[in-house]
């Protein structure tokens, strides 16, 4: 069995969701508390990644993210490497992937917060980040949570984007989904069982853990 | 300590216009019909809510002054503020609310005694009565040593017996602070059992008269309704 590809994928989908849920905070706040013309077109913005095929997807990060690209080419000159078909690369790549999966239920447990206990708050004399962290985070915990689980499931589950970004590169960009594909092109469908059996008991226990986090909020 | 304040504001159905002054150990009990603008006045009081005109003076600090551009922000204003049932944060339990803001954590136990829910101190706040949350809310407000207390119907949620409970409470309690309350509610026994002064809101005006037309219940405007609770409150 490819362990190597299995330990990538989880290294990436851990990788991307301790970054997204600090990315994502702030985000999720400003959306949920602010309000300023052209917020709706900001939100859909974020929210894209959802909506779009991962290889329109996979193609943009391409062309951003190579050589010639802006953030490729920040990347070159600073380090004489490149992004494309590194772990790095397919990091971003999972990050923007799965922003609305970390925005999105985070926002909409900020939203539940009632204003007048952040009111009470600036009474007893809490800054709005003092508050954004003794108030809003401790109460919205179960969204919080949420988000981790969903950004980590679908990080396991990404193909497309990173197939494009990182090619398949073992131990370095060749994670498990890719690494199915590859077995049943082979014909050794021995190996694709047994990494495809691997992945249900990871996403079971996951949905489980989502539904756990549902009774507990809303008990 | 003083606080006196002016106030013009533009709401929906009219237009605030007050202006009062509450002095030190004082408690003005703000009085009227529901939705004449009670609250918003406690909001601009407590910076929460921005008057279009006015000032704000406690002592020699400006709080507020709309000509001069000086709005002091509700963190720094140090103030007290109970609502009607909105004080607590879920997640903590009664002791860690109460001592959210305190100076000095000692002090909330002496607060707890005094208010007789120290055995409740590790409880949340879902897990004890309407009653014990106020109690709480006020010990928290007053933990955290505030220069004017402002209490905006704290205990209109309770039934009849507790909130009577809490009123005498009050009562007591507010001879041993030093700092002006100000008290809003709709019911006129309250006003009556607790105030030094009485300030009747009428949309969003003071009327010297609504609490003679509606003890009297004359016919008139929003007397009929205001004519009705005190009377219900003197069965209990």
């Amino acid at each position: 069995m490819d362990y190597l590809a299995l330990y990538i994928t989880l290294k990436l989908a851990l990788v991307t969701t301790a970054f997204l849920l600090i990315l994502a905070a702030p985000v999720a706040y400003f959306l949920a508390f602010t309000r300023f013309w052209g917020k709706s077109f900001v939100e859909a913005l974020i929210y894209l990644p959802m909506a779009l095929p991962p290889t329109v997807m996979g193609f943009y990060l391409i062309i951003i993210m190579g050589p010639k690209g802006w953030l490729g080419g920040i990347w070159g000159a600073l380090t004489g490497g490149s992004l494309l078909f590194t772990f790095l690369g397919i990091t971003i790549a999972s990050i923007v992937y799965s922003i609305p999966f970390a925005v999105q239920p985070m926002k909409a447990a900020f939203l539940k917060i009632d204003r007048r206990l952040l009111e009470n708050a600036y009474i007893l004399g809490l800054s709005k980040r003092a508050a954004f962290f003794r108030v809003i985070i401790p109460n919205s915990v179960s969204g919080i949570v949420a988000s981790a689980v969903l950004v980590f499931l679908h990080s396991i589950g990404a193909f497309g984007v990173l197939l494009m970004v990182g090619g398949s590169i073992p131990g370095v960009t060749r994670v498990a989904s890719i690494a199915i594909y590859e077995a049943v092109e082979m014909m050794n469908y021995e190996a694709a069982g047994l990494i495809a059996l691997s992945f249900i008991p990871i996403s079971y226990f996951f949905l489980i853990l989502i539904n756990k986090l549902h009774e507990v909020s809303f008990r | 300590m003083t606080i006196s304040a002016s106030f013009k504001k533009k709401l929906k159905y009219f237009d605030l216009d007050i202006s009062f002054a509450c002095n030190n150990e004082n408690t003005m009990v703000m009085i009227g019909p529901s939705g004449g603008g009670k609250t918003t006045i406690i909001r601009m009081l407590a910076g929460l809510d921005k008057p279009d005109e006015g000032q704000v003076i406690f002592d020699n600090e400006i709080w507020f002054d709309s000509s001069r551009r000086i709005n002091i922000s509700p963190q720094k204003r140090r103030l007290g503020y109970v609502f009607q049932d909105y004080n607590l944060f879920p997640h903590l339990n009664l002791f860690d609310n109460a001592a959210f803001a305190a100076a000095d954590k000692k002090e909330v136990e002496a607060l707890f005694d005094l208010f007789k829910i120290d055995h409740l101190r590790k409880r949340k706040p879902h897990m004890v009565s309407g009653g014990e949350r106020q109690r709480c809310a006020i010990c928290q407000a007053l933990a955290r040593h505030p220069r004017l207390l402002l209490l905006d119907e704290p205990f209109s949620a309770l039934d009849v017996v507790t909130r009577r409970e809490l009123r005498e409470e009050l009562k007591k309690l507010k001879n041993t602070l030093s700092c002006p309350i100000i008290y809003v509610t709709h019911d006129i026994n309250e006003a009556l059992f607790l105030a030094d002064e009485i300030l009747p809101v009428v949309e969003g005006k003071n009327d010297d008269n609504w609490l003679q037309r509606t003890i009297t219940r004359e016919p008139g405007a929003g007397g009929a309704k205001g004519a009705r609770e005190p009377r219900l409150a003197l069965v209990y």
